[in-house]
């Protein structure tokens, strides 16, 4: 099985330029840049059908088409690598960067390359300080080898390379709010259109991509898009870092071909549940998609399989629920997490969020009424997509709708028996 | 006050972008890593720095939540509350750490030692619970473990 990902990965260790280049690593960006035009990069990213590893799943080589091209456009243009990964439950983006920075280095030079971008920043969690540190040394060893800043390889083109470290909050990860974030501002979203490859960063073109997808494109281009696609075992192409978390008993992350069936991932890879735990659902793809039972996970993981369940690949890190776990607790927990980190710029998620988290910890603490379901589901209905100004009160609703879908009986439980039939907490 | 470094700092690291507020959240972090947190005075030496007012400056400082507007103690402590932590009984951890320290979250320790807070998913989830110190990374905590834990904090 191929892991053009995760193969060099150790755990604890960091692959520094000289082992990286003795893997193969930097060959992708020698042969984009002097083999290949902008465009040609464009295009086999296109072909190779690479969809956004982040969770929205759109294609890479189509984001970067809309990029206006050639001597005319406006410049500078920018690449940013989203690396704020703080969607709850997901570490897959602190596996790549800590492990090997220099393929996410390479990746971002190539992108930027295939969009004549001129500076390219890497937006970084506060929280992952070693991958700041790993980073800053491997973006200095490029530098250093003629990888980056002027003149690179003595082809022509150029590209500066940042690190930004970000201070906190989950908002700061959806692009809009990101580039407003990396402008120095708090990080409210932004309407689109325009959207940020026609004015993004300081107002320039600008592309966003996750980390995961940019470490795909130096394996895409030294291989092919036709090698890519039939990494998957679906027709979305390449792998895909899965990982699982809460009571399975190998919570970890595995690179497995994209669309491997979510059972096995869970069985198989996580080991099933761990010992005197059973498993009841799970969030597939971070705290913002929806429950899918137990009984439901016969499909294929990826984007489309998983919508058609239910539900969102989104980052393909699962959490798992147990029957020991109350799910209204668990939800109450997301939505604690959601009303906490709304950035407050729109009235439907500034305040209603707080009120959810507030009627789920009454449920929780015995305080429920019956009527609060209702009050419940209304709020999924007010603060579903369109009626916010970006995606976080939807993705919020995403397991609170599935939850009272699914758990209807257990919310019920605790109005009619004026307690959590799980007792947890004080 | 802002020392000759710190200044020198902010302005190294507002050249990375076009625009000089770009460097205000880099700014802050500069202040804070020397004092633990970011008092008024220097949010106003940070606005004369980068050409903006007062205001701006803070208002970035209360957005973002790794930034510290109130004295902390000589250790910040910050414990994830995420689903993965959640589901792995953080709630136990947490009693312990407000048991051994006789603090409640968003308190600091009468000494000064220790500083109690919250954090949003840490990104640590195969490691759940996990919290970190400082710029240390503790994962699979157990109650059992908090204690030697905290002792190489002085």
């Amino acid at each position: 099985m191929e892991k053009p990902l995760t193969q060099h990965i150790k755990p604890g260790q960091s692959l520094d330029l000289k082992g990286y280049e003795k893997v193969g690593g930097y060959q992708s960006l020698k042969k984009a840049l002097k083999e290949m035009t902008p465009l040609e990069v464009q295009t086999a990213v296109k072909e190779a059908n690479l969809k956004g590893r982040g969770g929205a799943g759109f294609s890479t080589g189509v984001k970067w088409s809309f990029v206006p091209r050639g001597k005319d456009a406006p410049r500078p243009k920018y690449l940013v690598a989203n690396g704020d990964e703080m969607e709850p439950g997901t570490f897959k983006d602190r596996v790549l960067m800590e492990g090997n920075p220099h393929q996410l280095i390479e990746g971002m030079i190539v992108s930027a390359y295939a969009v004549e971008a001129d500076h390219a920043f890497v937006f970084l969690r506060w929280a992952y300080k070693t991958s700041a540190r790993r980073l800053e040394e491997a973006i200095a060893e490029a530098y250093q080898a003629g990888y980056a800043g002027k003149n690179i390889l003595g082809t022509g083109y150029s590209l500066e390379l940042h690190v930004h470290t970000s201070a906190g909050r989950y908002i700061a990860g959806e692009e809009t709010a990101l580039l407003t974030a990396l402008e120095g501002r708090r990080a409210y979203p932004r309407s689109k259109p325009p959207f940020p490859q026609v004015s993004g960063l300081f107002g320039q073109p600008s592309v966003v991509n996750n980390v995961e997808t940019l470490c795909n494109v130096p394996p895409i281009i030294s291989n092919g898009a036709a090698w890519f696609k039939t990494l998957s075992l679906t027709d979305e192409g390449g792998t895909k870092i899965y990982g699982a978390s809460g009571r399975v008993k190998r919570p970890g992350y595995w690179e497995l071909p994209l669309g491997t069936p979510l059972r096995e991932i869970v069985e198989e890879r996580a080991g099933g549940m761990a010992e005197g735990y059973q498993l009841r659902a799970l969030l597939p793809g971070g705290a913002s998609t929806d429950f899918i039972l137990e009984e439901n996970l016969d499909f294929p993981f990826d984007f489309t399989h998983t919508a058609k369940a239910g539900s969102r690949l989104g980052t393909g890190t699962f959490i798992a629920l147990d029957h020991d776990t109350c799910p209204v607790g668990f939800v109450h927990n997301l939505e604690r997490f959601f009303a906490r980190e709304s950035c407050g710029w729109c009235t439907p998620c500034r305040e209603g969020l707080p009120w959810v988290e507030k009627i789920l910890r009454a449920l929780e603490s015995g305080d429920g009424r019956p009527e609060d379901i209702d009050l419940l589901l209304a709020h999924v209905k007010h603060l579903d997509m369109g009626r916010t100004f970006c995606p976080l009160a939807p993705g919020a609703m995403e397991p609170l709708r599935s939850g009272l879908h699914y758990f209807r009986e257990d919310f019920e439980r605790h109005v009619k028996e004026k307690r959590c039939p799980w007792k947890r907490g004080k | 006050m802002l020392t000759e470094e710190e200044r020198n700092a902010i302005l190294k690291a507002a050249e990375r972008y076009p625009k000089k507020i770009a460097a205000s959240v880099e700014a802050l972090k500069i202040v804070q890593a020397a004092r633990g947190w970011v008092p008024d005075a220097e949010i106003k030496e940070i606005a004369q720095v980068l050409d903006l007012d007062p205001s701006q400056v803070d208002g970035v400082a209360t957005f973002y939540s790794a930034i510290f507007r109130r004295p902390v103690g000589r250790h910040v402590i910050m414990l994830c509350d995420g689903i993965s932590c959640w589901v792995m009984r953080y709630e136990d951890i947490a009693d312990r750490l407000r048991t051994v320290l006789g603090i409640g979250f968003g308190e600091t320790a009468p000494d000064n030692r220790f500083t109690l807070l919250p954090v949003s998913c840490l990104g640590l989830c195969e490691q759940a619970p996990a919290m970190i110190i400082d710029s240390d990374v503790h994962g699979n905590l157990t109650v059992e473990k908090i204690d030697g834990i905290l002792k190489k904090y002085e």
